[in-house]
């Protein structure tokens, strides 16, 4: 014989939240951008402190799985999950079982037999995030899909521009560079447009995709235009990816000439930024990397903050009340 | 001749009572009972005498000539966990069709007498509706050197294709298309130039843009279909294009019709009904080759296939094993099933939402396949061997993985409800399939 409890609807636990990811800029609403740029700014104070750890996700799994090389996404993802207690592990293509010809599929269900809260992939093929969202109970940040999107890229630029402006809205961005290839651009590109930036394009005409306008931004091969623009975003010039043969641009030469950034192509007071690793001397001069209006430097720190962000907010309900919550107790 | 092979079995005595019966090539579209004694169609009338014959109810359905579909990949020899002559002709039957022509792109290629000769055995032995058998262009489709063409046809072939890949080399081209008078068997041409298509796994335009996948241009495909049409002018011969996807393309052919240039084509279910958005999926299922093409392609194929300048469906069933479509779509291969699903698509998509004549789309899926590879035409007519199907408009059904016949469940309609399903088919005077 039991007692019988009759639970009142207010007393019982809120169904857990639904299962969420962060695969594209273009799943996002402006209010979830400002959401996480807010609990970004909330970490950054805190990381301020002299003990920088925060016990918010203590207990908590974060995999981050790397199928390419990485150093700033994966060691930023990790050192996130730290600061924020997370148990975290790291697997890389190359030494693991996807050496012996396992597929995404079987690597993603052994992962998921250690039931983590999150996984973190980097993968050349887009699709590859949601395939593993399909076969995983983990929530899905993508970290770079093939040539598709890297979002947390794109969140920490808005960052920085926000720090650095005060504002978004009306800025004229110019993206310079291997648009084709990159999925740096096709992230900012939304997330630009998402928040009223202006974009403009700037490449050689086959580097600057057929029908890339319709995502709503302009393109030119004239590099003259950069002159206009409030912040010159330069695009690595991915040579890893080019094709022997697919005479994308006649030489890295030529490139340089036509496309390169340099003080004499900039005017004062211009920002400029660059998601790394760079060629110095090919797509950027080295006297512009190094110049105070590069942002570029505060773009690897609030990769930090921004990720942190994204980490706790997929792992939390969402839009609370960071500040309050951060509490001042560390682990 | 061109050799079509089928299993021997007894011939069917029945009567289909009350359909509509609609052959748009012989011009009869009534209401009347159609008698087949011993596999042949014996008699058209009002009320027939059963006889003992078995009885089909075809009130409220469409009695038609069976379907021939000119482009199968029926995967054998090789990958016969993919499809068997055995699956690939049940899925055939399913789908309405009375005979099939196989793509010799197999492990090892058909490229010579005995590999042909030996698929004409197994297939004598396996196959419910008949297939015919289509021959390599060149050696191993390696595109170099040409095969046997005549012996090949002397064995049966019933065309040549290098399909899966093009021709490359304009020479080769040029010489399988002077051999081909002494063959008079058709070449049939997939038309890409790789040098183009590199890197391409969808259509290139503001989709591709968006999603970063490589693009694939339309001119890949048209700047072929240009030099092939160019080829078969100067050598006077006849020229089959496959699975055009282009409307590039589509004009070219157009153009080269009006001035005599003997050109036929075939277009793809998956290319009169989807376009280049339906990548957003991110479906493997919807990645084929030529990929799907912009809204402006998908109106140009079925406005020829309308027309005419397109007189074949065909569907390109291609199938391929689970594990090897499970991965991300760049790395997925191309390739959809369409067997068990055409005509239901192309009913449900087409037909119903007043694209496309029912009397037209059943006239480009059984004689204008039919007149293109030079085979006899299934008919309703008295003296025929019945290659009849029976179609219900009515009926609506769900697609799903376990409803094929086919091996593979590659199918790009998965989990949809289509309208129109068919009821039965008869493919050389057997009831194949009933439903």
């Amino acid at each position: 014989m039991g007692d019988l409890h009759v639970m009142r609807d207010d007393l019982r636990p809120p169904d857990p939240p639904a299962r969420r990811h962060l695969i594209s800029i273009a799943d996002l609403t402006r209010d979830d951008v400002e959401r996480l740029l807010g609990t970004a700014r909330s970490f950054e104070r805190a990381l301020e402190r002299e003990m920088k750890k925060l016990p918010t996700l203590r207990g908590r799994l974060v995999v981050n799985v790397f199928y390419e090389s990485s150093t700033r996404t994966s060691s930023s993802f990790e050192l996130a999950a730290k600061r924020l207690s997370a148990d975290t592990m790291s697997i890389k293509a190359s030494g693991s079982a996807v050496d012996k010809g396992e597929s995404l599929k079987d690597t993603a269900i052994t992962l998921g037999a250690y039931d983590p809260d999150v996984i973190v992939l980097r993968h050349p093929h887009i699709g590859a995030p949601q395939l593993v969202a399909r076969v995983t109970e983990a929530r899905i940040v993508n970290a770079g899909d093939g040539k598709h999107q890297h979002p947390t890229q794109a969140l920490l630029d808005l960052y920085t521009i926000q720090e650095s402006f005060g504002r978004i809205e009306g800025l004229h961005v110019a993206i310079v560079g291997d648009v084709l290839h990159s999925r740096v651009a096709r992230s900012n590109i939304q997330a630009l447009a998402l928040l009223g930036a202006r974009v403009t394009l700037v490449g050689p005409p086959p580097l600057l995709p057929r029908g890339i306008e319709a995502m709503g931004c302009e393109t030119t091969t004239d590099i003259d235009a950069i002159g206009a623009a409030d912040v010159v975003y330069v695009l690595r010039m991915q040579q890893e990816r080019m094709q022997e043969g697919a005479n994308y641009v006649p030489s890295l030469r030529e490139y340089t000439a036509r496309w390169g950034v340099t003080p004499e192509r900039l005017r004062p007071g211009q920002k400029v930024m660059h998601p790394g690793p760079m060629n110095r001397g090919v797509e950027i001069d080295p006297r512009v990397a190094d110049a105070g209006d590069a942002l570029i430097e505060m773009q690897v720190r609030a990769g930090l903050v921004v990720r942190m962000a994204v980490l706790y907010d997929l792992l939390t309900t969402g839009p609370a009340a960071v500040k309050a919550e951060l509490p001042v107790e560390v682990a | 001749m061109p050799k079509l092979f089928v299993k021997d079995a007894p011939r069917e005595n029945l009567v289909v009572r009350g359909a509509r019966v609609l052959d748009p090539a012989e011009g009869i579209d009534t209401q009347v009972d159609v008698k087949v004694d011993d596999g042949t169609i014996a008699e058209l009338g009002s009320n027939l005498p059963v006889n003992g014959h078995r009885v089909l109810d075809g009130a409220g359905l469409v009695l038609a000539p069976a379907f021939v579909d000119p482009h199968v990949h029926l995967r054998t020899p090789g990958r016969e966990d993919e499809e068997t002559i055995a699956s690939g002709t049940q899925a055939a039957a399913a789908g309405g069709y009375c005979a099939i022509l196989a793509m010799p792109n197999t492990e090892p290629v058909v490229d010579s007498a005995a590999v042909l000769g030996a698929l004409g055995e197994q297939a004598r032995a396996d196959a419910e509706v008949s297939v015919g058998f289509l021959a390599a262009i060149s050696k191993g489709q390696a595109g170099t050197e040409l095969t046997e063409m005549a012996e090949l046809a002397e064995e049966g072939a019933v065309g040549f294709t290098d399909d899966g890949r093009p021709v490359v080399a304009s020479s080769l081209m040029w010489r399988a298309l002077q051999y081909s008078s002494i063959t008079s068997r058709p070449l049939a041409v997939h038309c890409e130039d790789p040098t183009l298509s590199r890197g391409g796994h969808m259509h290139e335009g503001t989709v591709s843009a968006e999603l970063g996948i490589g693009g694939w241009p339309s001119i890949a495909e048209s700047v072929m279909v240009e030099r092939d049409l160019a080829l078969a002018e100067y050598e006077g011969r006849t020229l089959h294009l496959m699975h055009l996807s282009a409307h590039e393309s589509v004009e070219a052919l157009r153009r080269a019709q009006a001035v005599g240039i003997k050109a036929t084509a075939e277009v793809t279910p998956h290319h009169l009904v989807l376009t280049d958005e339906a990548v957003r999926s991110l479906n493997p299922n919807v990645k084929m080759n030529p990929p799907l093409g912009a809204d402006q392609d998908r109106q140009a194929l079925i406005e020829a296939l309308r027309e005419g300048t397109i007189s074949c469906v065909a569907t390109d069933h291609a199938p391929h094993a689970r594990h090897e479509k499970e991965v991300p779509f760049e790395a997925a291969p191309f390739g959809v099933t369409g067997l068990e699903t055409a005509f239901s698509a192309l009913f449900t998509h087409l037909v119903e939402p007043g694209l496309l004549e029912l009397g037209t789309l059943l006239e480009r899926m059984s004689s204008g396949p039919a007149r293109a590879y030079g085979l006899e035409a299934p008919r309703v007519a008295v003296g025929a061997q019945a290659n009849l199907v029976l179609l219900d408009p009515g009926a609506s059904w769900r697609v799903t993985e376990d409803g094929f016949r086919s091996r593979s469940t590659n199918s790009w309609l998965l989990g949809e409800t289509l309208k129109g399903r068919v009821r039965a088919t008869i493919a050389a005077g057997r009831l194949v399939h009933e439903a």
